[in-house]
């Protein structure tokens, strides 16, 4: 983690910052691509049952076990057809590897933090929790993900 | 911190445990020279240390105990149990500032005036000790220093010096000889730990001086180990994956490589699994003074033997169960062993023992825990169990001793009448045994008393590779561990095993026990596809002794599967213990039977005919089986399911009227037809449920609306209805429903239904105007029956209590009959009828009818004891009626006998 702040300090002082871009639903999604550990196509997910609804299952990737996240039951969006390819993509928190499924993945972008902006206040509560800010691009707005406050949100309530 | 003294604190932890160790020795062995110097030594390390790094606290308690502990080696203070004490006390507070420096960097504050006033007035000889006179020279400070000069000089150690001193006078020659050898001998091993791998500050390494010289070894930080243990259970599963590939194809170039490769990672893991393993002995360290401290305080004497310390375990293991094995040895101690003059009058020997044994058998350590005190006490733990209601007295009755003892692990569960600092706040044993059903292992015990008990544990020898057994359940495939699985059952309807319901759970019989049954489909929520309900495979799972049988669709085969610990996000799931990548590379989950078990909601775990004792169960309680149904208005009625014959269901197109009366042909006869109320329309085409009624040979057809359900419910009839047809309201299935009059119908539709029974033999006038007293707690039981008995031409008086009866019986009132039931709250049967039997009762000749639930032959034997004429089961209507009218009739026989004359 401490590897990865330093790199964003770095960036951070060259005005911009690298996101990966990914679609989930209607909406554009940004994570920070120093937070991303692989991209995934579609993968073979073993069910968890009796696991919350935004846990799709568990999957293998390289011999490490890692949790699917079904972003768009994070989101409160419906589930999408069956039959429609997703993709995933890998991050790591606390020393375990979750795969965040989505739609599909855009480009990375290169964005100035200048454009960089706090919630607007019409945001759902629920979304509100799940990010860091947003960015205003030519044609649509684009939401950073905070991953990180999304992964302990899942964690079980003591 | 500081990396030196995060290496100060391991050492020193090491260090002090070693001490503690050694003391207890010596104060079992008070001369002994090498103890004591190697004790001093230690201290005098630790003291050095702490001035090094600048821990004035530390080093001064330190050094004072050293001062002391020179005096022991000097051989001119002796070692005794009060002196040992002290320098303990030293030790503790020794580890309390280690302590307080582990956590926040530097020593805590704090005042060791007390305890350094101690020590020195021992070192000094003013401690009031007549045996304790320093001899000659006051002046610390001058012998301080000659200490220091001598320890500051590099010297031979002191045994050396010995070599060299003793040569033979005049020997010049092997003086020099002997100086050689002496020289060339090598030093005696620094007091550097023995043990491989290093945990965390507060681990037990074994020391040199204390044991085994000092094997070459090396410290390892323990996340080293860690990462090679992950990366060789890598490897043993892509050497997995590998081989089932193989094993799918014929004879490649690969093969002899692949074997070859097999070996080696077999090897390879059986290695790196030994770098985790530890010798038990280290679990067992700090045991010697938990003793020694407990028979100081207990005023007991106690002995701890150990042996088999030298046996490895898996460190993990070893750190789940040093609590548990320090708590058995405390209640050994506290609950076993009896005070020394108990011993004695017991014929043993005033010191008690506790053993502590440990060896490998099976792919398991077996570990014992054994004490010869007066073992677990009966009586007590009977007591205890009724106390806390955990069983009836005839159950507890019918146990074996074995039984009864396994209830000590029980949570809450202490017979000691005081709690006291060691133990008797009965939160051990229980805790102990879950703690050791966690890492997979069992935990037995046997006791005798007046002999001793003795604990065996049973635990695996590694947790983190395990075999496991491979199932599907609705297409899913999960793992189960292979110690929990103690057999695999085939259920089908051609074999031998059927899978029975008791109140809709479902059970089994294995040999001679019933099991309970838990469908996994069920209970992961999973769909009900695939799998088939011709045959069910049932995983009989065991866990302590507790058994249950898991029913799942398909089973594999067993596989050596890596346990890796599940998501963060899932670990509050209670039925998966963690999940693995199997040889074709997909990801399962692995269950838990602990959690499955508990999910059955059966926290039980000691009774392992828990299945048996529910059937008995369903006796006690009175409940009774209804059939609901509804008319038209959509009320909700109910009528006792004894009662009706049959559930049919007629086209109201068959129905024939015959003078006035609806009929229809039903096996061969005609069956009258009521409808239940105006309500019902017989005449609406299409088919309506009847109830059926039968008796001997009269038949009645109640036709209503719609059955609802059978329910099973404790009736409880609260208002009273007029209108005939319904005996009154009750809530059931939490709705209010008319309990209805089954007598009124039948007898509307034929009005000799009952009569059948008593017309030939008992002409109408003997039963005619006869006064019958009928008591039974339940008003359901007197609505239901006072009908039934005033239709048979009874007079009626119902009462609820015994104590309302015999106030009759005082107020003169006459009876002809009593019929009473024997469970009441206030009075139970049988000793209403012992009152009414009484010498100069008005009631002593009445006849006494038991209609009851309980009857069995010992109850019916016990009734007529206490003076019941008749006994017999409720709900028996056809036999009341008869029994009744016989016991008049013979009763009246016996009057007219003993008058002297026929009627």
């Amino acid at each position: 983690m401490s590897a990865v702040t330093t790199l964003e300090r770095m960036e951070s002082s060259s005005n911009t910052r690298e996101l990966l871009t990914l679609n989930v639903g209607d909406q554009i999604f940004g994570i920070p691509i120093l937070q991303v550990q692989d991209v995934l196509g579609a993968q073979k997910i073993t069910r968890v049952p009796l696991a919350p609804p935004a846990i799709a299952g568990s999957l293998n990737l390289r011999g490490r076990i890692v949790t699917a996240i079904n972003m768009r039951a994070c989101l409160g969006m419906p589930d999408r057809d069956a039959g429609a390819k997703t993709m995933s993509v890998v991050v790591e928190n606390n020393g375990e590897l979750y795969s965040l499924m989505i739609d599909s993945v855009g480009d990375v972008m290169n964005l100035p933090y200048s454009d960089y902006e706090k919630n607007p206040a019409t945001l759902s509560p629920q979304w509100r929790s799940l990010c860091q800010g947003i960015y205003r691009l030519k044609d649509k707005l684009l939401v950073v993900l905070d991953v990180p406050r999304l992964l302990e949100g899942l964690q079980p309530q003591e | 911190m500081d990396d030196l003294i995060v290496e100060f604190l391991t050492e020193t932890n090491e260090g002090l445990a070693a001490l503690d160790l050694d003391m207890v020795r010596l104060e079992q062995n008070p001369n002994d020279k090498e103890l004591i110097s190697s004790i001093f030594r230690l201290m005098h390390t630790i003291k050095g240390t702490c001035g090094f790094l600048g821990l004035p606290r530390l080093e001064t308690v330190a050094h004072r105990a050293e001062n002391v502990m020179g005096r022991f080696r000097d051989g001119n203070l002796q070692v005794t149990p009060e002196y040992v004490t002290l320098i303990f006390e030293s030790f503790d507070r020794i580890k309390m500032i280690v302590a307080g420096l582990e956590e926040t960097g530097s020593e805590p504050q704090g005042d060791d005036s007390a305890l350094i006033e101690k020590l020195d007035a021992v070192y000094e000889g003013r401690d009031g000790n007549t045996q304790n006179t320093k001899d000659g020279s006051k002046g610390d400070g001058k012998e301080d220093e000659l200490q220091a000069l001598f320890d500051a000089t590099p010297v031979l150690p002191q045994d050396q010096w010995h070599t060299i001193v003793t040569v033979p006078e005049g020997d010049e020659g092997d003086a020099a000889k002997a100086m050689e050898e002496a020289a060339a001998a090598p030093p005696p091993p620094p007091p550097a730990p023995a043990a491989a791998p290093a945990a965390k500050a507060d681990d037990h390494g074994a020391k040199a001086s204390s044991g085994p010289v000092a094997e070459q070894s090396l410290r390892v930080n323990v996340d080293v180990l860690e990462n090679l243990m992950t990366l060789v259970s890598e490897l043993v599963l892509t050497r997995n994956q590998l081989l089932q590939i193989l094993r799918a194809q014929k004879d490649t170039e690969f093969s002899g490589s692949l074997q070859r490769l097999n070996h080696v990672v077999s090897e390879l893991q059986e290695g790196v699994m030994k770098t985790r393993m530890q010798p038990i002995g280290n679990a067992w360290s700090k045991l010697p003074r938990i003793i020694r401290d407990l028979s100081m305080e207990l005023n007991k004497k106690i002995d701890l033997v150990m042996e088999g310390e030298n046996t490895e375990l898996d460190r993990q293991i070893l750190d789940m169960i040093k609590d548990p094995l320090t708590h058995m040895v405390r209640n050994s101690a506290d609950h076993g062993i009896e005070m020394p003059a108990d011993r004695l009058k017991a014929g043993k020997l005033e010191t008690g023992r506790v053993v502590l044994k440990a060896y490998h058998e099976g792919g398991h350590i077996i570990i014992e825990i054994a004490d010869d005190g007066k073992g677990l006490p009966l009586a007590k733990i009977k007591e205890k169990i009724l106390k806390n209601g955990l069983a009836t007295e005839e159950e507890v009755a019918s146990m074996t001793d074995q039984q009864i003892q396994q209830y000590i692990f029980k949570a809450g569960f202490s017979t000691a009448e005081k709690v006291t600092s060691v133990s008797g706040r009965g939160v051990g044993m229980d805790v102990v045994r879950t703690n050791i059903e966690k890492i997979g292992g069992s935990i037995v015990l046997k006791s005798v008393e007046g002999k001793g008990s003795t604990f065996f544990i049973k635990i695996p020898l590694t947790l983190a590779i395990v075999s496991a057994l491979i199932v599907e359940a609705a297409g899913e495939r999960f793992a189960i561990p292979q110690l929990s699985v103690r057999e695999l059952v085939l259920a089908s309807s051609k074999s031998s095993i059927k899978i029975e319901t008791i109140k809709g759970t479902p059970f089994f019989r294995l040999r001679d026990q019933l099991l309970p049954l838990i469908s996994l489909k069920q209970l992961l929520g999973l769909e009900n596809d695939g799998g088939d309900d011709e045959n069910r495979y049932i995983i009989i799972a065991q866990i302590g002794a507790y058994q249950f049988g898991i029913i799942v669709d398909k089973v594999f085969d067993t596989e050596e599967i890596v346990v890796k610990p599940v998501s963060n996000i899932l670990k509050n799931i209670e039925i998966f213990s963690g999940n693995t990548i199997l040889g074709d590379g997909s990801v399962i989950m692995i269950l838990d039977p602990n959690g499955i078990a508990k999910a059955m909601g059966e926290t039980d775990i000691s009774d392992a005919n828990a299945g048996k004792k529910t059937a008995q169960d369903e006796n006690k309680v009175e409940k009774t089986s209804l059939l609901l149904f509804t008319t038209a208005d959509g009320t909700p009625k109910a009528v006792p399911l004894s009662l009706v014959a049959r559930l049919e269901e007629i086209d109201t197109a068959k129905i024939e009227m015959s003078s006035g009366t609806a009929m229809i042909q039903y096996r061969g006869q005609l069956m009258p037809l009521m409808p239940f109320d105006s309500s019902v329309n017989l005449k609406t085409p299409g088919k309506k449920p009847v109830l059926v009624f039968v008796d001997e040979t009269s038949t009645m057809g109640l036709v209503v609306d719609k059955i609802v359900d059978i329910t099973d419910e404790i009736v409880n009839v609260q208002v009273a209805a007029g209108a005939g047809g319904v005996i009154g309201s009750a809530i059931i299935a939490g709705k209010a429903t008319d309990v209805i009059d089954v007598g009124h119908f039948v007898r509307s539709s034929n009005k000799d239904w009952f009569k059948r029974h008593g017309d030939e033999a008992y002409g109408e006038q003997s039963t005619e105007g006869r006064k019958v007293l009928l008591v039974d707690d339940s008003p359901f039981f007197r609505n239901m029956l006072t009908p039934l008995l005033k239709v048979a031409g009874y007079q009626v008086t119902t009462l609820e209590s015994p104590l309302h009866a015999l106030q009759m019986r005082e107020d003169g009132e006459k009876f002809d009959i009593i019929v009473s039931d024997i469970e009441m709250p206030t009075m139970n049967g049988f000793e209403f009828a012992q009152k009414v039997r009484e010498e100069n009762s008005r009631w002593k000749d009445t006849p006494m009818v038991a209609l009851t639930s309980h009857a069995t032959p010992q109850d019916i034997n016990h009734g007529m004891n206490m003076g019941f004429s008749r006994y017999i089961a409720k709900f028996d209507r056809d036999t009341l009626l008869s029994t009744l009218s016989e016991a008049l009739v013979s009763n009246d026989a016996s009057k007219v006998k003993s008058a002297g004359g026929l009627q």
